[in-house]
């Protein structure tokens, strides 16, 4: 395998490191990229008891049936996409899990595909962080909608755009975005939570 | 020192801040809490702009939204916003405003002449006089809109921000008058999310404008007070001041506009904070408090300054402290204006008169009123004003039994204000807007809100209800009922709504139209939309030359349009409409109230969507590469793709040219990684493409890589690409970068709509990878160095594909070919683009690896014709016109192939794609360039068909293009010409589209 | 801006959404033996419907699922969303227009 240090994100050039500050008290968003994530996308029939446990065999949970809903295993996240389709997410320092599923998918109609490379994750948080996500979202971001612990596809300003919201103590959203947007909806999302007050942190 | 006209005591402004603003180049001072307007009263200024049409001398006519005369113009430079209504503009330190639509100045307009030749201009004289000839309609329209004026545009580049954002909330409750606020708080207690959106700055509506009102037994605002308080301290509302709901589309989305840093000094706004917000918010239930408007009579030359609605004198009195006028006369046909003369007799304003076209004024306040002695004239009417920037004097007359007449010559009254009130119309803007009926009330003669046509009700004086005590408790159980809608009922002992004591305006004598004492339209104007300059004469005028529908009326008259919207004059107008017909007035129907229901500003609608943040820039991984390497940059749907990379002094030409050569005679390469992938898996991915593609496809090698051409079901072409087959069931479709996107949408509805047995899952891959071509003799010898995979012919032919490593990274590699030469695609994880592609550039070095764009791409397909899907093709273009038979199976169904075989399909003129050489080696045609075989004098000429593509190819040593001709195919040799639009002439012959290896030895070697 | 029930994600606004034409037309399986009349007919006509129309939607930026939508195209008012390749549900349509 060649050397990861030559591996470059989507945001690479904004030099987001170089700006990582202490969160001060008026921030009302803070931002960071998550990079490198592995994404998987599973497609398969949830209907079907071979796939789910199949799919349980490998990943340790079950894909989420509920529309907008999240599953967490051990390392690993599993959003619902649609009724037949989910991302399963681990970090890059984790042992990837597609060729496993591969395997104990076979001969069902089940289709595992890597994505990740593909796409990155942007991390917007903070007591403005929904105010700052409705300016270019459509979707209803208050608690009693979207809850802590769902996701959510939607545009977001003009990208197409993952949501997946934290449970977390402070709103907490992460923005996955096709890797071609990314610069884009970051500097978007910067400019749009600035009254707020913004920081890039780790 | 306080303005001549200020109170010195009362009203809701801040006499310990003096506020200074310009107008009109005068310095004068207000204070904090006034408005332009009232500023301009308590400085005597009456007189603020000239009329639309006529350049009448207009003052303030009210003091809220329904302003139709007070237009100014407020700021300077590119700061600088027109038709902004005086009584809206919150005073600020250093505001700079000025009149428009005068000049030189307010007080001397040139253009007054128009109204002593106004016989000359009635209304529809625009269209009568200055239709034909209709090409000089240009000229006419910058004369008369100099003339008319609508304010300035600002002069440079609006250097505030502006943010829009979506919402969504239980309740939307719109006005924050008495009604609204019950409404509110009944909504909000019940744990509704609530969206309470008043256009004021402060709580309160009408309360604010009411001396003596009392709510609970307490003073009114001070229980506005308290609800402000307790709604505040809800968590579930959210109150938005200074935000106009300017427009209800449909499902409940709701535009509204928050003005967020216009009442603060420039050197007080805070930087980060936007001017203006553009709210668009989705509510579950709305629910319309936008109270009422008071209407003005239509009588003789009732638009000179210092006549105004007779609420507005109160507003200018008790919540302003400031005298409208030292001497008043009031004016109506209803006991809700007695108010307003109590009102200023209080403030020590002497009231001349209260003229009462009823014939017994009684009610209330008029009780009031002639206890506290004032003088009332019952059945009078005013039938002339007199004064020319300022109303000095009204003639009052008896009137006939009928209203039809007054008699004798009347009374002359000195004044210099003149309290008009014609009754009141609910502020129905909204609610028609949703498109709700609206019904004519006859007790109140308005128009009163229908049956809702969305998930909104109204309440308080929008919905007729003119009573506080009504309007209160409606709005209680308005908003008790609508949070219930929205699933909170609610809680504890049931709370009774605020008491207050209920009054109306009524008793009233309805009349559209006061007579005066010569005919309408023989002296004096009897101004109906006085923003327009119509009048009931126009009016009448378009009923006599044959208008019927209200809207027709509107149009022809221009009353009710403009961006006032008729809320003072639509209802007088259909009153006059009905009138002259002699029937009720809902059998004229009522026209159309459209959004905004003010003015709205353009930069809310861009918000941060401009510069930079227009729309997406979307960016390769070795995008900052190019860019280092100078590249020149070309769109590409939304993509930044390299179009050639210049060197030191090169012009593109040259640059164009050194790349193509390259890739014939060494190695060039391109970033490829825009082409879309689709990746298509399941068993039934080869029946899948069968039906997808033209060609056929369970037949292709695992390994091997083919071809296809995709058509919509109209037969034409609307995509092509490679596809590989990675596994027996698992293929890699590349499209078109364009069309990506649209490919896919394609693929999935076909195969969700027509076709769900088929076992197959599509993904679009397109950015996991990134894609970098290497292409000329040299590039096996550069790949070697890099990679794992055996390269060799018999190994590796071409189109096939392999996988191994490039420069260490995974990589799928496809040895295939847009250029003609000895090609491979190499895919790698999108991350690792930047290295593959560093790594190659060093490498490849000893072969003058030269990185191409996408204009030396187009010219190396040119030279071996292939197609471009948008350049070659055009939604109107088959297989069959392209030539390209070959890939058409002639033994399966495809998605287009029955289209095809229509009969039109196989006509001899077809449009076909051929080649095309001048006779003069070194022109190049321009692309889109018309052919014809005989050139005429002039056009118009028989068209044949149009240059596609045109280049110079440095490798054919000639200009090169392809055309689609009508019978292409049957014309090779012959000669045909491109009259340009400089007057030459090309003339080129007809060939075949391949100008270059025609064997194509190069690509297989 | 219209909200429409997507069956699979929710209420979302329509932006989300793109407009597939009239539903419940089939693509023909024996288009060899239909005139180019009859073809024509499948490729270029839809009805035009005042009043409830079967029509199609795709959740283009959510899930990509396709399914049908009846509404009403005089009020915009969306009587019912359902699944592509199911029944139009029994309305009520005396109501409608």
């Amino acid at each position: 395998m060649v050397e990861a240090y030559l591996r470059q994100s989507p945001l690479s050039q904004l030099a987001l490191p170089s700006r990582i500050a202490a969160e001060h008290g008026n921030t009302g968003v803070t931002m960071a990229e998550r990079q490198f994530r592995r994404i998987v996308n599973l497609r398969g029939n949830p209907k079907s008891e071979e796939f789910t446990k199949a799919v349980k065999s490998v990943l340790g949970a079950d894909p989420p049936l509920m529309p907008n809903s999240v599953n967490t295993g051990k390392d690993i996240t599993l959003l619902w996409l649609g009724p037949d389709e989910w991302w399963i997410i681990t970090d890059a320092d984790t042992a990837p899990v597609a060729d496993k599923l591969r395997e104990a998918l076979a001969g069902q109609h089940a289709v595992v595909t890597d994505v990740g490379e593909g796409y990155t994750c942007i991390a917007a948080s903070g007591a403005s962080a929904a105010d700052t996500l409705a300016k270019g979202c459509t979707l209803d971001f208050h608690d009693s909608v979207f809850a802590p612990g769902s996701c959510a596809q939607s545009d977001m300003a003009k990208a197409v755009v993952v949501f997946h919201r934290l449970e977390a103590d402070k709103p907490s959203f992460e923005i996955y975005v096709r890797s071609s947007f990314a610069e884009y909806l970051w500097r978007w999302i910067e400019n749009a939570a600035e009254e707020y007050g913004v920081a890039v942190t780790q | 020192m306080p303005a001549r006209f200020r109170l010195t005591q009362g009203g809701l402004i801040d006499r310990s801040k003096p506020v200074s603003f310009q107008f009109n180049g005068k310095v004068y001072l207000g204070f904090e809490g006034d408005t332009l307007a009232s500023a301009l009263i308590a400085n005597g200024v009456h007189l603020v702009g000239r009329s639309f049409k006529y350049h009448r001398p207009r003052g303030i006519m009210s003091a809220g939204a329904e302003e139709a005369n007070a237009l100014i113009q407020v700021g300077e430079g590119a700061r600088s916003d027109p038709n902004l209504r005086a009584t809206q503009i919150e005073l600020v330190d250093g505001l700079v405003a000025s009149s428009q639509n005068c000049w030189p100045s307010v007080e001397f307009d040139v253009s007054i002449v128009n109204n002593f030749a106004s016989r000359l201009l009635p209304s529809g004289f625009y269209y009568k006089t200055f239709m034909w000839p209709a090409s000089f309609w240009m000229t006419y329209e910058s004369a008369i809109r100099k003339a008319a004026g609508l304010g300035k545009a600002p002069e440079g580049p609006d250097p505030d921000s502006y943010d829009k954002t979506f919402a969504h909330c239980d309740v939307l409750v719109v006005g924050a008058g008495p009604s609204g606020l019950t409404a509110a708080l009944s909504a909000g207690r019940a744990g509704a999310r609530v969206i309470l959106a008043e256009q004021d700055n402060a709580l309160g509506g009408d309360l604010l404008s009411e001396a003596d009102a009392e709510i609970q037994g307490q003073p009114a605002l001070e229980w506005v007070e308290g609800a402000r308080a307790e709604l505040e301290g809800l968590e579930n509302v959210r109150i938005l001041t200074r935000t106009q709901c300017y427009g209800y589309f449909d499902h409940n989305f709701i535009g509204l506009m928050q003005n967020l840093t216009d009442h603060l000094p420039q050197n007080a706004k805070p930087a980060s904070l936007p001017r203006h917000r553009l709210w668009k918010l989705r509510a579950k239930q709305v629910l319309l408090a936008t109270g009422a408007i008071e209407r003005p009579l239509v009588f003789s030359d009732n638009d000179r300054p210092g006549i105004m609605l007779a609420s507005a004198c109160r507003t200018y009195v008790n919540r302003y402290g400031v005298k409208p006028g030292k001497k008043a006369v009031i004016f109506t046909n209803n006991d809700g204006a007695y108010a307003a003369a109590l009102d200023l007799h209080k403030a020590g304003i002497h009231v001349a008169a209260i003229v009462d076209l009823r014939s017994d004024p009684e009610g209330p306040m008029t009780e009031q009123a002639r206890e506290a002695g004032l003088r009332i004239l019952g059945n009078h009417a005013v039938i002339a004003t007199a004064g020319d920037k300022r109303v000095k004097a009204v003639l009052v007359a008896p009137l006939s039994e009928d209203g039809e007449k007054v008699y004798g010559g009347g009374e002359k009254i000195d004044c210099d204000l003149v309290a008009v009130s014609g009754g009141w119309n609910p502020t129905v803007h909204l609610h028609s807007q949703s498109r709700g009926k609206i019904v004519f009330d006859d007790d109140y003669a308005c128009f009163v809100p229908g049956t809702p046509a969305q998930e909104s009700v109204t309440a308080g004086a929008c919905s007729g209800n003119f009573g506080l005590g009504a309007c209160l408790t409606q709005g209680h159980d308005a908003g008790i009922a609508t949070a219930a809608k929205t699933g909170f009922k609610a809680k504890g002992r049931k709370r009774a709504p605020p008491k207050a004591e209920d009054r109306n305006f009524l008793p009233a004598r309805w009349m559209w139209l006061v007579p005066g004492d010569k005919p309408l339209g023989h002296g004096g104007k009897h101004f109906v939309d006085v923003q327009n300059d119509v009048t009931a004469a126009d009016l009448h005028l378009a009923l006599r030359e044959g208008y019927r529908s209200i809207e027709h009326v509107k149009r022809y008259t221009t009353t009710g349009m403009g961006t006032d919207q008729g809320k003072t004059s639509n209802v007088n107008a259909i009153g006059i409409v009905a009138g002259h017909f002699g029937c009720p007035i809902p059998n004229v129907g009522v026209t159309t109230f459209r959004p905004p229901y003010t003015p709205v500003t353009f930069g809310v609608f861009a918000g941060r969507d401009v510069g930079d943040l227009l729309d997406p820039v979307r960016k390769t991984p070795m995008h900052a590469l190019h860019e280092h390497a100078g590249a020149a940059f070309e769109d590409v749907g939304q993509w930044k793709r390299p179009w050639y990379f210049p060197i030191a002094g090169e012009d593109m030409h040259q640059a164009v040219n050194r790349e193509v050569k390259a890739c014939r005679d060494s190695l060039g390469v391109m970033d490829a990684s825009t082409l879309g992938k689709i990746d298509i898996q399941g068993k039934d991915a080869a029946e899948f493409l069968n039906r997808i593609y033209t060609n056929a496809w369970s037949q292709l090698k695992v390994g091997a890589c083919r071809y296809g051409l995709m058509l919509g079901e109209d037969g034409m072409v609307m995509d092509d690409g490679v596809t590989s087959r990675l596994g027996e069931n698992h293929f890699l479709m590349t499209t078109t970068t364009g069309n990506a996107a649209p490919v896919l949408g394609h693929l999935e509805e076909y195969l969700q709509t027509e076709w769900p047995e088929l076992e197959v899952y599509l993904t679009s891959v397109t950015e996991q990878f990134a894609t970098i071509s290497l292409a000329g003799p040299n590039a096996r010898n550069l790949l070697a160095e890099l990679t794992d995979i055996d390269l060799s012919a018999e190994a590796f032919p071409f189109m096939t594909l392999r996988e191994g490593t490039a420069a260490g990274i995974p990589a799928r590699v496809f040895r295939i070919s847009f250029t003609g030469d000895l090609s491979y695609e190499i895919n790698v994880p999108a991350s690792y683009g930047a290295a593959l592609w560093q790594t190659v550039m060093t490498a490849g070095e000893k072969y003058g690896i030269t990185p191409y764009g996408t204009e030396a791409m187009h010219v190396l397909r040119a030279e071996k014709g292939f197609i471009i899907v948008g350049q070659e093709t055009d939604g109107s273009v088959t297989p069959f016109d392209l030539g390209m038979d070959w890939i058409v199976s002639k033994k399966k169904d495809f998605v287009g192939r029955r289209s095809l075989f229509r009969a039109d399909m196989s006509k001899d003129d077809r449009k076909q794609l051929v080649g095309l050489l001048t006779d003069v080696p070194e022109q190049v045609l321009p692309e889109g360039a018309q052919l014809v075989e005989k050139v005429e004098d002039k056009p118009p000429m028989k068209m044949l068909g149009h240059v596609t593509s045109s280049y110079h190819s440095p490798n054919v040593g000639r200009s090169i293009a392809m055309a689609l001709i009508k019978g292409g195919r049957a014309r090779m040799g012959s000669k045909l010409y491109a009259p340009l639009a400089d007057g030459k002439v090309v003339t080129c012959t007809v060939t075949g589209v391949v100008f270059y290896d025609k064997e194509g030895e190069r690509t297989r070697g | 801006m219209l909200e429409i029930n997507c069956p699979y994600c929710g209420p979302r606004f329509e932006t989300e959404f793109s407009y597939g034409g009239e539903a419940h037309i089939e693509r023909p399986k024996d288009s060899e033996n239909l005139t180019d009349e009859q073809w024509g007919d499948y490729v270029f006509m839809n009805s035009n419907t005042k009043g409830v129309f079967l029509e199609r939607w795709v959740h283009t930026s959510g899930c990509r699922r396709w399914f049908n939508v009846a509404r009403d195209t005089v009020s915009y008012q969306i009587l019912a969303v359902y699944e592509t390749g199911a029944k139009p549900p029994k309305l009520d349509l005396r109501n409608d227009v």
